[in-house]
């Protein structure tokens, strides 16, 4: 069995107590930014990179993955207890999770919602270990037409699972694209669009457009509510769920991760549409549809065993092809390059201790938080009380501190502030801005592989669909765009999407 | 004519102004090679007309579809929050740490609804010494923790 072979070989990595501790680190800092709302994994990994400078790649990863996982767990907290998202993730958790709570059965939606996102866990991992080595040999036979065809199909799902309005999302993917060309041109190099600022020669930096689009601009678009956050700290009571409860969980639970796993490997997938899809089905499946709402604890048990399955499998795309599937991933493939890894099917063969590595972590981190989560419970909650005009300027403080280390450069803090004004705009036009970000880690790839796949074929734009394999990836783009524009479609996935908190 | 969807509108012209502008200085300043040998211009060329002729609709269409106006723009935050990262990148080398920070925190601290002085003094003492445990003795991050001129007075 080579599986058994290469798990004991993750293993062997992951176990070493420095890894753990690594990804110990990431999963409590992970909860942490998800129990608290208004700071995400984007922001927070992207405040970490620069940290990650001096550590090995594989600590490195595992704890930027414990992070992504971590506030799976975290933002499901602080949705049943306070009905506030502490991850985008988990908004359909407040829907009945934080109903439950105030039936006085809180500590089982908490327990619920940890049982879900830990079977959940379990299973995502089992799936990236089965699915991850196939694909990643076929993708070894791609050449240029072929990655840029499947460029073109992520960067369309990326557009059509965004929320809001499909034109401006293509926009954003585009005008992200032509924000990654900024820099030294490879192939010529002329420098292009540097408008003579000697720090642009190598390109805007990813980590400053990433906290400017999410971190700054966040904080700013938070202090303009004079939100009081109203605490649900009445006693969580006890934790685990009747055998009834049980017995309403499981299939919801199975469902949850399956449905979860299969969109998170989507390009443009991930936990959120993970959560959203899984509670969607619930409803529609459910016996006990009419208490959907009201308390459902199958609207708990599904969605978060769906966000963790997809947050994990999410994983695959960017193992196996180098591709990101969501903002989170673009990161990570940052993460990598800053560590000299070219992201891509090869890591598996040239660096099997990183991959399998990373994936035993992810157990690891899973059972970490499971252990951990229920005791620390009432640490969490504490932290809930925090005031928001004290915990801003202290995340304000680490990002300035991340981005200068990035050069020791005061540029890097312009760049951020430039960012972050762009990125305010964009919320006031409601213009999503993680499709700009994974079109910024693609412009640079997606054009060099155009520029291959012309020269291979003499000019003739037409080999993008005489190869069986690129043909297919732009054909599905196709179809998923002209989909998405059609009229009733359109209302329907407009109505996914705003399934608010009663 | 009037703007029916002021939203669609300001995207638009934000989308026209990146493309179109974009497209034009890459046409203007570098070479456009051909189909087989792309020059640097090709791709940038490429994506800004698209996305110039997307921002066309958008613009186009914000005077015929109704949509939601353009919520406010709150200029204390944005203002002070930026102002506060600018002041950390260029008052870090002179200042040190201990005065890039405090710039961070107080300034950041205006931009909020309520400004208490205490409040944010003990926040501001708080973040210096984790900042400087962490990144500068932990994590050895060169940054200077004094300002530059008393370096020689306060050596930890």
């Amino acid at each position: 069995m080579e599986i058994l072979n290469n798990l004991a070989l993750g293993f062997g990595v992951a176990l070493s107590p420095f890894n753990l501790l690594m990804c110990l680190i990431g999963v409590l800092l992970g909860t942490l930014i998800g129990v608290l709302p208004g700071v995400g994994p984007v922001a927070t990994i992207a405040m970490l990179l620069p940290i990650t400078f001096n550590l090995d790649p594989i600590a490195a990863l595992i704890m930027l993955a414990g992070i992504y996982y971590g506030a799976q767990y975290g933002g499901s907290t602080t949705a049943i207890l306070v009905n506030l998202p502490g991850e985008s993730s988990s908004v359909v958790t407040c829907l009945d999770g934080y109903q439950m709570a105030r039936r006085g059965r809180a500590g089982p939606a908490l327990a619920t919602a940890a049982i879900g996102s830990f079977f959940a866990g379990c299973v995502a991992t089992l799936i990236v270990a089965m699915f991850a080595p196939p694909l990643a040999e076929v993708a070894l036979k791609f050449g240029p037409s072929e990655y840029f065809s499947l460029m073109v199909l992520g960067l369309v799902a990326a557009v059509v699972l965004a929320h809001g309005s499909l034109i401006k999302a293509i926009c954003m993917v585009l005008l992200g694209l032509m924000l990654g060309l900024v820099g030294t041109d490879v192939n010529s190099g002329v420098l292009r669009f540097a408008f003579g600022v000697s720090e642009l020669a190598d390109g805007i930096g990813f980590v400053t457009v990433a906290m400017g689009m999410f971190g700054l601009a966040e904080i700013i678009a938070n202090l303009e509510q004079k939100g009081h956050r109203e605490v649900f700290t009445s006693k969580v009571g006890k934790l685990m769920p009747s055998k009834e409860d049980f017995k309403r969980i499981w299939a919801p639970i199975l469902r949850g991760t399956f449905l979860g796993s299969a969109l998170g490997i989507l390009p443009g997938g991930g936990a959120l549409l993970a959560s959203f899809g899984a509670y969607t089905l619930e409803k529609k499946v459910s016996k006990n549809a009419h208490e959907f709402g009201k308390g459902a604890i199958e609207g708990v048990a599904a969605p978060e065993a769906a966000n963790n399955a997809g947050a994990q499998t999410s994983f695959i795309p960017l193992l196996t092809l180098g591709i990101p599937s969501n903002a989170v991933m673009a990161l990570m493939i940052g993460a990598m390059m800053i560590q000299g890894i070219a992201p891509g099917p090869q890591v598996m063969t040239e660096r099997p201790q990183l991959f399998w590595g990373m994936i035993a972590s992810m157990w690891l981190g899973n059972l970490m938080l499971v252990v951990l989560n229920l005791p620390l419970i009432g640490m969490w909650i504490k932290l809930l009380t925090v005031p928001y005009r004290i915990l801003y300027p202290s995340i304000l403080v680490f990002m300035c501190i991340g981005v200068f280390s990035l050069s020791n450069n005061p540029f890097d803090c312009l760049m951020m502030a430039l960012f972050g004004l762009l990125g305010y705009i964009c919320v006031k036009l409601e213009c999503e801005p993680a499709p700009l970000i994974l079109g910024f880690i693609l412009g640079p790839l997606m054009e060099e592989n155009l520029r291959r796949a012309m020269l291979l074929s003499r000019g003739d734009p037409f080999v993008f669909f005489q190869k069986p394999i690129s043909a297919t990836f732009l054909i599905v783009s196709i179809v998923l765009l002209v989909v998405i524009a059609l009229p009733n479609i359109r209302k329907k996935r407009e109505e996914v999407f705003v399934e608010e908190p009663g | 004519m009037a703007i029916k969807s002021p939203k669609d509108f300001w995207a638009g012209v934000m989308f026209i102004a990146f493309g179109g502008g974009m497209a034009a200085i890459a046409l203007t300043n570098y070479q456009m090679g051909t189909a087989v040998r792309m020059g640097p211009a090709y791709f940038p060329v490429l994506l800004g007309a698209i996305l110039g002729a997307l921002g066309l609709i958008l613009f186009a269409r914000s005077f015929a579809l109704k949509g939601p106006a353009v919520a406010k723009f709150h200029f204390r935050p944005l203002l002070f929050i930026l102002a506060a990262c600018l002041a950390f990148g260029y008052f870090l080398k002179p200042l040190g740490l201990i005065g890039a920070v405090l710039l961070v925190v107080f300034i950041s601290a205006f931009g909020g609804h309520e400004f208490k002085w205490k409040e944010v003094a003990i926040l501001y003492v708080a973040l210096i010494i984790f900042s400087i445990l962490v990144f500068v003795k932990g994590l050895t991050l060169p940054f200077p923790i004094c300002p530059s001129s008393i370096e020689d007075f306060c050596r930890f």
